[in-house]
């Protein structure tokens, strides 16, 4: 198999199923070289599975998978030579040394440098990139949790992979290194290399770094699309506020500016104290996941 | 397997090896055994059984006993790994399994290497009726090499079937109750016969009797059983077990890793809190 049309991913009708138990129904996406991806949904909503199967670490009872041009269940070193994992949480290596454990593990991926893709990443360079320099020299168990979390992303990006995956990566991770994170994977992906999906029940990183949102909820993908695609789509309706004579007005509408303008054309300088709430992605969100669990029930 | 998987092997075997001998824990441990050891000999190096001293018959025995702990090492060493993800990182890096046990191999035996030096030179001086020269050292070579092959896949093969440091403890029982049959510290022709059929069913009695044929003079050799060294069956034994571990400890090992992955490390780490809590 390889890839084709700069498809790097490509999940169709997945199902997982444990003894009678079914976690993951009907998952069906894809994903182009380059873009960033996020599998938003709240705990338990089949997150990990979907990812650990992605990754080749759980077998799939069902439906057809491919990373990278290939089936992630007889996936080569070659191909996983080609992938990065950050997975929720790690505490291996606890008696290593950041730097020490960094070049290391980049001498694994030596042999796959190819033209245009210099492997693996530079350690200095890479412990700089994620702000852990003055830590390079520290044992792993030392480490606060933030900037373990720094070093298990700089793990998955020490063979430069052209598939990054993250689950739930900025657990633990203060404003400024969520900030400093965000700025590295738009980086990754503003280069073009590396195609990211990454988990977070967190709307408002999925918001700012994906190109696609992915909801994920009771086993099934119940939205696809950008941001505004998806706060349009589904909730789809702005708040349109305002007062007139004295009297206040609340309307529903899913095309804000135009009401405003009709409103205006209509009652011109009675028109006061407008407000425009534009249907927000958390709404939507959590229209879905209600939605969801009505037809669970 | 190719030289980048050989030397990212080495080079992991040695930075651990270099790890266990830098914080105050491991340290402390790599010198508490060889002591005890050294102790034990202290107090019984005069007795003697038949014309030889006890002291000299025992440490040859020692070396073996220690070298056989190399398979406790790796068994504790793997759970370990399981349970805190550095097995999972093997796994989700290319080679990365290979090269980790490359590495496990070097880093327990080079450990086990220093451990036996930092007992030897000790228990030589304090004992009396060794037969050591340069022509021992061939000998020591084969017994500690093949005794090594014989018993690390097998700890490997432990390390994977009991998963947690609570099983892993119960696998210490019986390798205890071994090294007590298995002539170490007194001639195993004293026990019964039963007993020492049973003991020469495993490998810490061969490890041991290989070092004894190698470091005791040839007088030595009336306390064994059928007044030999019986180079031929310590051989084959041992031969023997590095063919079963060899044969099963990958197909052990390979089953394990399958099973890896980020929510089964979570899991068991939950389990462990919940022990503790």
């Amino acid at each position: 198999m390889t890839e084709s049309n700069g498809i790097v991913l490509d999940v169709d009708e997945l199902r997982m199923r444990y003894g009678s138990l079914d976690v993951l129904h009907d998952v069906t996406f894809q994903a182009r070289h380059g873009e960033v991806v996020a599998l938003l949904g709240p705990n338990g909503a089949g997150k990990t599975t979907t990812i650990e199967i992605l990754e080749g670490f759980r077998i799939r009872s069902q439906g057809r998978v491919s990373v990278l041009g290939a089936d992630p269940t007889h996936g080569d070193e070659q191909w996983r030579a080609r992938l990065g994992i950050v997975l929720q949480s790690w505490r291996d290596h606890g008696k290593w040394r950041v730097r020490e454990f960094l070049a290391h593990l980049g001498t694994y991926y030596a042999p796959y440098a190819v033209p245009g893709i210099r492997r693996p990443w530079d350690p200095d360079e890479l412990i700089e990139r994620v702000g852990l320099t003055e830590h390079a020299g520290k044992k792993l168990k030392t480490l606060s949790g933030g900037q373990r979390r720094r070093l298990d992303v700089a793990i998955g990006l020490v063979g430069r992979p052209e598939m990054l995956f993250l689950d739930e990566p900025t657990t633990g991770f203060d404003p400024q290194a969520r900030s400093d994170f965000h700025d590295l994977v738009r980086d990754l992906a503003d280069a073009r290399e590396t195609t990211v999906l990454l988990t977070t029940h967190d709307l408002d990183e999925a918001e700012k770094l994906a190109d696609r949102i992915l909801v994920l909820n009771g086993g099934r993908i119940v939205a696809d699309g950008t941001a505004a695609e998806l706060a349009r789509r589904i909730a789809g309706e702005d708040e349109v506020r305002w007062v007139r004579d004295g009297r206040r007005y609340v309307d529903r509408t899913p095309d804000s500016t135009t009401f405003a303008r009709e409103l205006f054309a209509r009652y011109g300088d009675d028109v006061q104290e407008l407000e425009v709430h534009r249907a927000s992605l958390e709404q939507t969100y959590l229209a879905l996941v209600r939605e969801a669990e009505g037809v669970a029930r | 397997m190719n030289a980048t998987v050989l030397r990212a092997g080495w080079s992991r075997g040695l930075i651990e090896l270099r790890q266990s001998f830098t914080n105050g824990a491991e340290l402390f441990s790599h010198f508490l055994w060889p002591a005890l050891m050294v102790a034990t000999l202290f107090f019984i190096r005069d007795l003697s059984v038949g014309a030889l001293l006890l002291g000299a018959l025992a440490l040859p025995g020692i070396l073996g006993m220690n070298a056989a702990t190399g398979m406790i090492g790796m068994s504790q060493q793997l759970t370990a790994d399981r349970e805190d993800g550095t097995l999972l990182r093997a796994k989700a890096t290319p080679h990365g399994m290979p090269a980790y046990l490359i590495g496990k191999v070097i880093s327990v035996s080079g450990g086990l290497l220093a451990d036996l030096v930092i007992f030897l030179v000790p228990a030589v001086l304090l004992v009396e009726g060794l037969r050591i020269g340069p022509g021992s050292w061939p000998g020591l070579a084969w017994v500690l090499v093949l005794g090594l092959i014989a018993t690390l896949p097998i700890g490997a093969v432990l390390g994977s079937v009991f998963t947690t440091a609570r099983a892993q403890g119960l696998v210490q029982l019986p390798f205890l109750a071994l090294i007590g049959i298995s002539g170490i510290f007194y001639p195993i022709t004293s026990l019964p016969e039963w007993l020492q059929w049973i003991a020469q069913v495993f490998p810490i009695y061969w490890m041991g009797l290989g070092m004894r044929s190698v470091l005791l003079p040839d007088a030595a050799v009336a306390v064994e059983i059928g007044e030999s060294w019986r180079h031929l069956e310590t051989a084959g034994v041992l031969g023997a077990w590095a063919v079963f571990g060899l044969l099963v400890a990958p197909v052990v090992l390979r089953r394990m890793a399958r099973g890896e992955s980020g929510s089964t490390v979570a899991a068991r780490r939950e389990r462990a809190l919940q022990r503790v809590g």
